[in-house]
Order: C-alpha cells, then sequence, then structure tokens
C-alpha cells in the first residue's frame, strides 16, 4: 500500500505461506504509516496471530477457503480486518491464558496476544466465517506528517 | 530467517544454541525434535540459549512451554539463557517469566544445574 493509499485488501490460500505473507505486508505497511520500531513488532505480531487463527483454527488449511486481508489507514488509525471461510470460534470456549491452571498450555495465547498489542480487537461471525478486526491508534505526528508531505 | 541450533556440552549441561525465529512450523518443529532427541540420550541438563532468537510468536512460546513440560516430566530440568528483550517481553506479558528459570550468564547458568 502506498502513503496515500487508503486502503488495500488480499486474498490469500490457508496455507503457512499466507501467515508469513500476512506478516510481512503488516511490516512493510505499518513501516510505510511511520509507527514506531516497536509499534511495527506488534502490529506484524498481532497480524501473524490473526493470520494463524484465519488459516489453521477457521479454514483448517481448506484448499477451497480463502483468508482476505485488508489494511485500511483513517486520520486516526490503522484497521486491520482478517476474515477466514470457517465455522467459526465461540469466543466464551476461549480460556484466559495468564489462568494459573492455564500457564502451561501450549497454546491459546494468541487472541490474548492481539489484544495486548493493539487498541482494539472484535471478533464477530460474518456470512462466510469469522471476521477479526484489529485498530492501532496512530500516536504523534509522525503517520499523518509524513502522509500530507508526500 | 529460519530457525537454526546446534547442541554442545558444558559440564554435564546441554546447551542448545539456537538462532533465528521460534513461529509456527518449521521453527517450533526443529525445536521441538531437538529437546526430544537430547532427552531420548538421556541428557537431562538442558540449558536453551535464546540470545540470537530475534523472534517469537505463539506457536513458538507453545513450544517453549512444551519442551518445559516434557523435559520436567522426565525428571529434567530445562532452562533458559540470555533473553532478547522481545522474547523476554513475551515471557513478561504471558506471565511465563515466573514459570522459567531465566539465566543471564552462561557459567552461572551450568553451575545452577542440579
Amino acid at each position: 500500500m502506498g502513503i496515500t493509499e487508503q486502503r488495500v485488501s488480499y486474498t490469500l490460500d490457508s496455507t503457512l505461506q499466507t501467515v508469513d505473507s500476512a506478516e510481512e505486508k503488516a511490516t512493510r505497511i505499518a513501516t510505510e504509516l511511520g509507527f514506531s520500531e516497536d509499534e511495527v513488532m506488534q502490529i506484524s505480531m498481532a497480524v501473524r496471530e490473526a493470520a494463524v487463527n484465519a488459516v489453521l483454527h477457521g479454514n483448517a488449511y481448506a484448499a477451497d477457503k480463502k483468508v482476505t486481508l485488508s489494511f485500511e489507514r483513517t486520520p486516526e488509525n490503522l484497521v486491520i480486518t482478517i476474515c477466514d471461510q470457517g465455522a467459526g470460534m465461540d469466543l466464551g470456549r476461549i480460556p484466559n491464558p495468564l489462568a494459573p491452571e492455564n500457564l502451561l498450555k501450549t497454546s491459546g495465547r494468541g487472541i490474548f496476544l492481539m489484544r495486548s498489542f493493539m487498541d482494539v480487537v472484535e471478533i464477530r461471525p460474518s456470512h462466510t466465517g469469522t471476521e477479526l478486526k484489529m485498530i492501532k491508534h496512530v500516536h504523534g505526528p509522525s503517520a499523518g506528517d509524513k502522509e500530507a508531505s508526500q | 530467517m529460519s530457525m537454526k541450533i546446534s547442541t554442545r556440552q558444558v559440564d554435564g549441561v546441554t546447551i542448545v544454541d539456537c538462532s533465528g525465529r521460534i513461529t509456527l512450523g518449521e521453527g517450533s518443529v526443529t525445536l521441538r525434535d531437538t529437546v526430544r532427541e537430547i532427552l531420548a540420550k538421556g541428557q537431562k541438563k538442558i540449558l536453551l540459549n535464546l540470545a540470537d532468537v530475534n523472534y517469537i510468536d505463539s506457536s513458538g512460546i507453545g513450544e517453549l512451554v512444551s519442551a518445559f513440560t516434557t523435559t520436567k516430566n522426565q525428571n529434567g530440568e530445562l532452562k533458559l539463557l540470555k533473553l532478547t528483550k522481545k522474547v523476554n517481553d513475551l515471557l513478561q506479558i504471558t506471565k511465563l517469566y515466573t514459570v522459567f528459570d531465566v539465566k543471564d550468564d552462561e557459567t552461572a547458568a551450568v553451575k545452577s544445574f542440579k
């Protein structure tokens, strides 16, 4: 996505390569938008975790199911949406990974990490599967100034 | 950069030097296989040197937990050495820093095994 563009979206296969590709796109776009190094790491990791959820838990690697990934820049936010075509998830059944009885579990930290790194995380069923929307607020003048000065 | 692992022995401790990324797929599998091979040889004192691990995702975190519990279940000890800031921060926010025995100095870490 160029700095002056507002929205870009991708349709991706349900593969491990998509996870890496989604992370790389997030890193590039967040960097272009002027987020700090720490914020870029947080955004790219959140997108990676979301992509893992979509590919593995949503679409279960099904070749006929796709993952759509979009990045939208508004004056205040970077809005990232990831949709899968899976059966959906029951958020009530996701255990708290910080609870003492769950600390030694080997999975179940993905959504927790997304919520730790992004300002807003919304998960809801869509007409085709699950839609996960994440928002990172634009702090400081860097991203906006960059855009205006191009 | 994919995950690279090498092992060495120091005073009865198996030091696993990891570099690159511990993420879903190859990185996690490489770590899992390495720890299993070490335990299969009867070596129960394992020190994971993460000084050159620049990235880890939730799957990688899960693999560290799995390595820790697998070793413990076989009456062994697994400790972590030299965390990068990113990995340290992740273990802090996931509260796993309280679970792992994390060391900064290799010599002291080796001596700390029973």
